[in-house]
């Protein structure tokens, strides 16, 4: 989960980082009364998950309370690279004299994590890697042994900080892994961390993604998930424990395995080339499992997309047996007509592997005029997307 | 002979006790697989009955080894105690250990992947949010469908279960030597080129299929590797041509992050080494299938 940046400041703030005082407004007034309390000048910053806000007139400067009314009244509403913005973070001024850029990210490579330092901050930093490498210090870091003064002090050296605020940069760069670890987080990336021209350190960015695996152990993360910005299919799917992605095509997509599922969305998408076009309309995984209540569940959820045509329910019987999964089928549809649900688009099926003819019979036996059984995956997507361009 | 797991394998199960653990040791037992114990401090000393083989439950790895000589550990236990459990496989030196809980932390991963380095890597870690790992007619480590097919001369990695599944399924008449399924985390033990380096040195494997999903660069790494290395015929499969920018396709790890981690990008690498890129799973058997037969 990625956050935004007012998050981002919070977390800092909470793991005693130094960050500008600030908070966050959803409408002018709030921003009004962050002003107040604030006092002075302010920056009023767009809350987008993407870069180039500033290019974009997404970040201003307010003298005053007044002034962040005005620039918060522009700001929201306005859309940035397709990102509506719903909040702003309002944040004292700091008047900055040197940029640096400091992060840590997991490094999938090398199946560890990583440091990466430079002073020169404040730009893209993959750009100065590009341009200036010798800038740019990458230091892999041991998950048991972390950062400590020790490590802090090498990396800091090895990146060229200036002496007078050498100190600075090693406690943030101690804190920093503290935070990292203790809020499972696969990134902190700080651009810039700035001195001032009194010689303070400070985060005046934060760019924050969370590892969702570890909810488990972070029961305040679920509050910042930004429920408004979730498609209200993904958050359905969810709350019915089902692994469902919202894509912008026409055919219903629902298949057991991660990996197949994304194979289906690709047969799908070559087969729709020659049917007008049509698309995946969505990644459903349902897993090994696959009983009657799931693929009723992923069936409801799929099914009541106003954009699905046609719906291609592609298994694979490993450890789930075929004709287990057909039954489900079967069962799903009576399901949703209990629900007053009647499914009214083509189901097209395919099943292989485990008990597959037993599955297929029980298909034909059903005699239901909206599952069309097709045995291979790539005739399957072949029939799914005809039949979507069909219902177009 | 096979590569990582033999007829001569002897298994225990982490978790043996749990639903997921005793569905899959029972399947296991079934495959013909030398399942000789399972590991739970509560319950050492008891013994379990799956069908009329009685397998002892131990307190530790470390017991377990002693007590049956063995090399394999498969670890069903909850995310919160996978961590604990491999740590535990590391400590007691086992040379196999094929972690297939799903949903397992990155900084846990990461944690016990520089655990197992910093003492050497004795252990082979496969996994984690894995299917695991079957040498056909042999043995069978984790919930790879054991009746899919026979033995035979084609080895299989993959990131994906199902996947894997698919083409073991459409070359069940061809055979394979192993199917390794190293899962789809963005932090795992085994990676492509650990087993593109063993099926190279197996005798008894002839080709190899290669199966990548979106996210990482694995598979750009695994084509250098092929490259430099690798003698034997390489049919490739990536999973992920239209998956969008910064959404989780299931497995943690199959996110493209910025344009990194695009299936392209993989087709690319891999085929500019002589690696022949199926564009469908049916595709990719065929032109595995023209390998063997040309013989």
């Amino acid at each position: 989960m990625d956050l935004y940046e007012y998050q981002g400041r919070d977390l800092f703030e909470r793991h005693g980082l130094p960050v500008l005082a600030g908070g966050v407004a959803t409408t002018p007034e709030e921003a009004r009364a962050i002003a107040e309390r604030l006092g002075g000048r302010v920056v009023v910053k767009a809350q987008v998950k993407v870069g180039g806000r500033g290019k974009a007139g997404g970040v201003k400067l307010a003298e005053g309370p007044d002034e962040a009314v005005a620039r918060a009244t522009d700001i929201l509403g306005m859309d940035i690279k397709g990102h509506t913005v719903h909040k702003v973070m309002i944040t004292v001024t700091a008047d900055v004299a040197e940029e640096y850029y400091f992060s840590y990210l997991l490094d999938r490579a090398n199946r560890t994590f990583l440091c990466i330092a430079s002073v020169a901050g404040g730009m893209d930093i993959e750009q100065v890697a590009a341009d200036t490498p010798d800038k740019v210090v990458k230091a892999p870091i041991d998950a048991n042994t972390g950062v400590d003064e020790a490590k802090a002090r090498e990396i800091v050296a090895a990146a060229g900080f200036p002496a007078e605020v050498a100190d600075q940069v090693v406690d943030v760069a101690v804190g920093l892994w503290r935070a990292f670890v203790a809020e499972d987080a696969t990134l902190v990336e700080v651009n810039p961390l700035a001195t001032t021209s009194d010689g303070t350190l400070l985060l005046l960015d934060a760019k924050i993604t969370l590892d969702e695996n570890a909810a488990f152990r972070h029961p305040d993360h679920e509050a910042l998930v930004d429920q408004a910005a979730v498609d209200p299919l993904e958050q359905a799917a969810k709350a019915k424990d089902l692994n469902y992605v919202k894509l912008d095509g026409e055919v219903g997509i629902i298949g057991n395995g991660a990996g197949l599922v994304m194979s289906t969305l690709d047969v799908v998408a070559y087969a729709g080339e020659g049917h007008g076009g049509v698309k995946p309309a969505n990644f459903l995984d349902i897993g090994g499992g696959a009983s009657a209540e799931v693929m009723a569940n992923g069936l409801e959820i799929v099914l009541s997309d106003p954009s699905v045509k046609s719906v291609f329910v592609n298994v694979f019987g490993g450890i789930t047996a075929c004709d287990a999964v057909a039954n489900g089928i079967v069962q799903a549809l009576d399901l949703l007509e209990q629900r007053g649900e009647k499914a009214t688009k083509p189901l097209v099926v395919r099943l292989d592997g485990n008990n597959a003819e037993a599955g297929r019979a029980i298909l034909d036996g059903a005699n239901n005029p909206l599952i069309q059984r097709v045995d291979t995956m790539d005739g399957a997507a072949e029939r799914a997307a005809e039949l979507a361009a069909a219902g177009v | 002979m096979a590569i990582w797991l033999t007829k001569d394998s002897k298994v225990i199960v982490q978790g043996m006790t749990g639903s997921e653990g005793s569905k899959h040791t029972r399947r296991m037992l079934a495959a013909g697989t030398n399942v000789v114990g399972g590991v739970n401090p509560r319950k050492a000393g008891t013994t379990v009955d799956f069908d009329g083989t009685e397998l002892p439950v131990f307190a530790s790895v470390s017991d377990a080894m002693k007590e049956t000589g063995a090399d394999v550990t498969v670890i069903f236990v909850p995310p919160q105690f996978t961590k604990g459990a491999v740590v535990e496989a590391i400590d007691a030196g086992i040379a196999l250990a094929v972690v297939i809980t799903e949903g397992v932390p990155v900084h846990d991963s990461a944690a016990f992947w520089a655990y197992n380095v910093a003492r050497g890597e004795r252990t082979r870690i496969i996994g984690p949010n894995c299917p695991g790992i079957a040498s056909p007619g042999a043995a069978n480590a984790g919930i790879i469908p054991a009746d899919i097919t026979g033995s035979g001369r084609i080895g299989l990695v993959s990131k994906s279960g199902t996947l894997t599944y698919q083409m073991m399924y459409e070359l069940r008449d061809i055979g394979f030597s192993t199917c390794v399924g190293i899962g789809g985390d963005p932090i795992i033990g085994t990676t492509h080129i650990d087993a593109l380096a063993a099926f190279e040195a197996d005798p008894e494997t002839d080709a190899i299929v290669m199966i990548g999903e979106i996210g990482g660069d694995a598979e750009e790494r695994a084509a250098e590797f092929i490259k430099a290395n690798v003698t034997k015929p390489v049919v490739g499969y990536i999973a992920g041509f239209t998956a969008p920018p910064g959404k989780t396709m299931g497995h943690a790890g199959a996110i493209i992050s910025g344009s990194a981690g695009t299936a392209d990008a993989k087709k690319a690498a891999l085929e500019a080494v002589g690696v022949k890129v199926g564009k469908t799973p049916t595709e990719t058997a065929k032109l595995m299938r023209e390998i063997m037969s040309a013989g």
